[in-house]
């Protein structure tokens, strides 16, 4: 018993103090693109042609799609000028699809909060049934972070659950693959209504890099009206709980 | 009698000419020869060959640092199964009836493996469409009192799906049966005809906690396509990258069996300092997961003198951390109680079933890819190699412990000494109708891929085999008259991919 008090001493107190104060992020992180289409010379398409998953598009305007985007640096490697970069903007986490599509000059659109009546249900406790559909465990490891002590995710209310049935909403990563759609389908089904259903990264989103498989679905979208989309390959946990914080009206 | 193998070092490419083709019989019996004389298989998988199909051993002597391989014709879509004279080949031999509609007679476990749709069928299949995931017979047990309970897909937490059925008596499990392919998302079929320009983003996720073990796999395979050489400080910081991996992982662990015997102290230190490294990974890379890192022909990121100097406090940091942490249930006999003689694997049974990385250093057998295969750095600098002898929960974690001290001896040292030099070289076209191999040492043991090239230089086929496929079977086996309530223990215990298993 001893043994373990000092432990604890040793180990300290380690919950940070998110959202009050910022998550220190390392140098390389890539959150929010920051596009510039005024930069591009015509007839330029490195970005275009070094896009993995057809993020990138010059029609009508350079954009990137952050539902499609994996954030890793082909894009802004490729261009020589500049016109892609990404910022060490988190917050990333949108309500509508269309929202996560970035182009220069458009007005950014983060979560917005839930409507009045689902916010007096779901404000102080929120509980998600957590659907693995094909994902690489990546997302779902640092979705399972958000309830380590580092994070303490319980403190804002919201909770994982092992039922359907004592769940708020949905949880999904991964693209949905053709065998986890019925078993998706059924947890969404037992879950009570009114119910939200999140998009947790890129495959969720929009297949990901396995985006046009023979054996999945590009993302849920097309299968379960979504509430919430968080995009990234997997997400920040602080890109994630943002997200969270942002519909349950924790953060401006 | 092993010398019709082709012999190659890891990380080499060949023409596909070179590999000698034997006929049907002869191959199966050197196949069986060879495990009998000790080797072991890394890989078994078929390559349509026009309408037929070619069969192709991929095998691993116990000593030498050389691998063999060896192909064959099927001849009829119908062949012997060697599954009842070595179980190690049982899931490569479902596989390939699965994904080709080839006939194994005998085979004494012949069902799906991933229910997954034929990616080419052989002329004379008697196979039919596929069937449902987890729709299938499984093993029972008849008699009074014996009940049956099925778990999953679905789990309680947040975990991959996969279903498990139970045949127990009372509280005993007299067999457990796992049927996969849940997660199957068509990533071999998806690779023919690549490199893709997405196709190392599919590598970072054929599993998503053994990124840096796929791509470095992945690298090595097209690098020896295209006859180029990786400059000393990119492998030095692919060691590093995979270190760190092997930590996080490792440390998540043991928090996590510690906590599945609600020993909750080192559960929720171990889940922070988890945390930890996968931060220092995302110093070098801007991701935890080590997405961009790893890249063919080098690294993605170089490491400034700054950055690793910085890297080495931050290891000391969580070193001190990690040891205290895990001490305490070290040193705590009730939750030691819980682990000692918990989910117990012989040495005898984890050869047989060809079991790889700390599941099988748990059953004494000394296997590492690092060691025994090296590649990258590793050829130049050793790590040692731990083993246990008792085949329990208590080994499996004790050896992840092990190893993470390693691990943490050898980031340590590296990142002292970086050599100096560019971290990237240009990968130029990849050779014609050759074929490729790579190993590594994931942190779940052995990563194996292989890439054929057709004669345009791109992969006609490329196998990919997760260090789970290999070991799922032990966590069955660790099952065995053990209480059923120690499955999660057992499970978190051998930590297997789904994903990584159903590609």
């Amino acid at each position: 018993m001893i043994e373990a008090i000092v432990a604890r001493i040793k180990q300290g107190h380690r919950t940070m103090r998110f959202p009050k104060e910022p998550v220190p992020l390392p140098e390389r992180f890539r959150g929010y693109p920051v596009v510039k289409g005024s930069a591009c010379p015509p007839d330029c398409r490195a970005c275009v042609d070094a896009c993995p998953t057809g993020a990138v598009t010059l029609e009508p305007a350079l954009s990137v799609d952050m539902g499609k985007c994996l954030f890793c640096p082909s894009c802004s490697r490729a261009c020589p000028h500049g016109a892609i970069e990404f910022s060490k903007d988190w917050r990333l986490a949108a309500n509508r699809r269309e929202d996560l599509v970035v182009t220069e000059g458009d007005e950014r659109r983060l979560a917005q909060a839930l409507e009045k009546k689902m916010l007096s249900l779901f404000g102080r406790s929120l509980k998600f049934r957590s659907v693995v559909a094909g994902s690489c465990n990546a997302c779902d490891a640092d979705t399972n972070v958000l309830s380590t002590i580092g994070w303490d995710l319980g403190r804002f209310g919201i909770q994982f659950v092992a039922s359907p049935r004592h769940a708020d909403g949905l949880w999904v990563t991964g693209p949905v693959t053709e065998h986890m759609r019925e078993a998706l389908l059924l947890t969404y089904e037992a879950i009570p209504a009114p119910k939200l259903v999140v998009a947790n990264g890129a495959c969720a989103i929009n297949g990901g890099p396995f985006i046009g498989s023979p054996e999945a679905h590009d993302g849920v979208g097309d299968l379960l009206p979504v509430d919430l989309y968080i995009p990234g390959c997997p997400p920040h946990p602080v890109t994630i709980l943002d997200g969270l914080l942002r519909l349950l009206d924790k953060v401006k | 009698m092993t010398n019709d193998f082709y012999r190659l070092y890891n990380g080499s490419a060949i023409q596909r000419c070179n590999i000698p083709s034997l006929d049907q019989d002869e191959f199966l019996q050197k196949v069986l020869d060879a495990v009998d004389s000790g080797w072991r298989v890394c890989s078994y998988f078929g390559v349509p060959a026009g309408r037929e199909l070619e069969l192709y051993a991929l095998l691993a002597p116990k000593a030498g640092g050389q691998l063999g391989i060896a192909s064959t014709k099927v001849s009829g879509g119908r062949l012997p199964s060697l599954t009842p004279f070595c179980p190690q080949l049982h899931l490569f031999e479902r596989e390939i009836a699965e994904q080709y509609g080839v006939v194994f007679e005998n085979h004494p476990w012949g069902k799906p493996v991933r229910f997954q749709k034929a990616l080419r069928l052989v002329e004379e299949s008697e196979a039919s469409l596929p069937a449902l995931p987890g729709v299938m017979d499984f093993y029972q047990v008849q008699g009074d009192e014996i009940h049956e309970v099925a778990v999953g897909p679905v789990h309680a937490g947040i975990i991959e799906p996969g279903h498990f059925r139970f045949q127990c008596y009372g509280e005993k499990v007299l067999h457990l049966e796992i049927a996969l392919g849940y997660q199957h998302r068509g990533l071999e079929e998806m690779l023919i005809g690549g490199p893709h320009r997405v196709t190392l983003n599919q590598m970072e996720t054929v599993a998503g906690d053994t990124t840096v073990g796929h791509t470095v796999a992945y690298a090595m395979v097209v690098e020896a396509l295209a006859a180029v050489a990786v400059p000393a400080r990119a492998h030095a910081l692919r060691g590093v990258a995979m270190e760190l991996e092997r930590l996080a992982n490792h440390t998540g662990d043991l928090g996590a069996i510690s906590g599945d015997v609600g020993f909750l102290p080192t559960a929720s230190f171990c889940g922070r300092i988890r945390g930890d490294f996968l931060n220092m990974t995302a110093e070098l890379c801007g991701s935890r997961f080590s997405r961009g890192l790893i890249v063919p022909g080098g690294v993605g990121f170089d490491c400034t003198p700054l950055q690793a100097d910085a890297l080495r406090n931050r290891v000391a940091a969580a070193r001190r951390d990690l040891s205290n942490a895990t001490e305490l249930m070290w040193h705590t006999p009730s939750a030691l109680g819980r682990l000692e003689g918990t989910g117990r694997v012989s040495e005898q049974t984890a050869l047989d079933l060809g079991l790889v990385g700390p599941a099988a250093r748990a059953c004494g057998v000394n296997r590492d890819v690092r060691r025994d295969h090296p590649f990258g750095i590793y050829s130049l600098t050793q790590i040692p190699v731990e083993t246990l002898k008792t085949g329990d929960v208590f080994a499996r974690a004790m050896v992840r412990w092990l190893e993470a001290e390693k691990s943490l001896d050898y980031l340590d040292e590296q990142l002292k000494q970086l050599p100096a030099g560019n971290v990237e070289v240009e990968v130029g076209t990849l050779a014609c109708n050759h074929m490729a191999i790579a190993l590594t040492e994931g942190w779940r043991g052995e990563v194996c891929h292989v890439a054929l090239t057709d004669e345009r230089g791109r992969f006609s086929r490329y196998k990919i085999v997760d260090p789970s496929f290999h070991n799922w079977s032990g966590l069955a086996m660790a099952l065995r008259n053990e209480q059923i309530s120690d499955f999660p223990l057992c499970n978190k215990s051998f930590n297997l991919s789904y994903c990584g298993f159903d590609l």
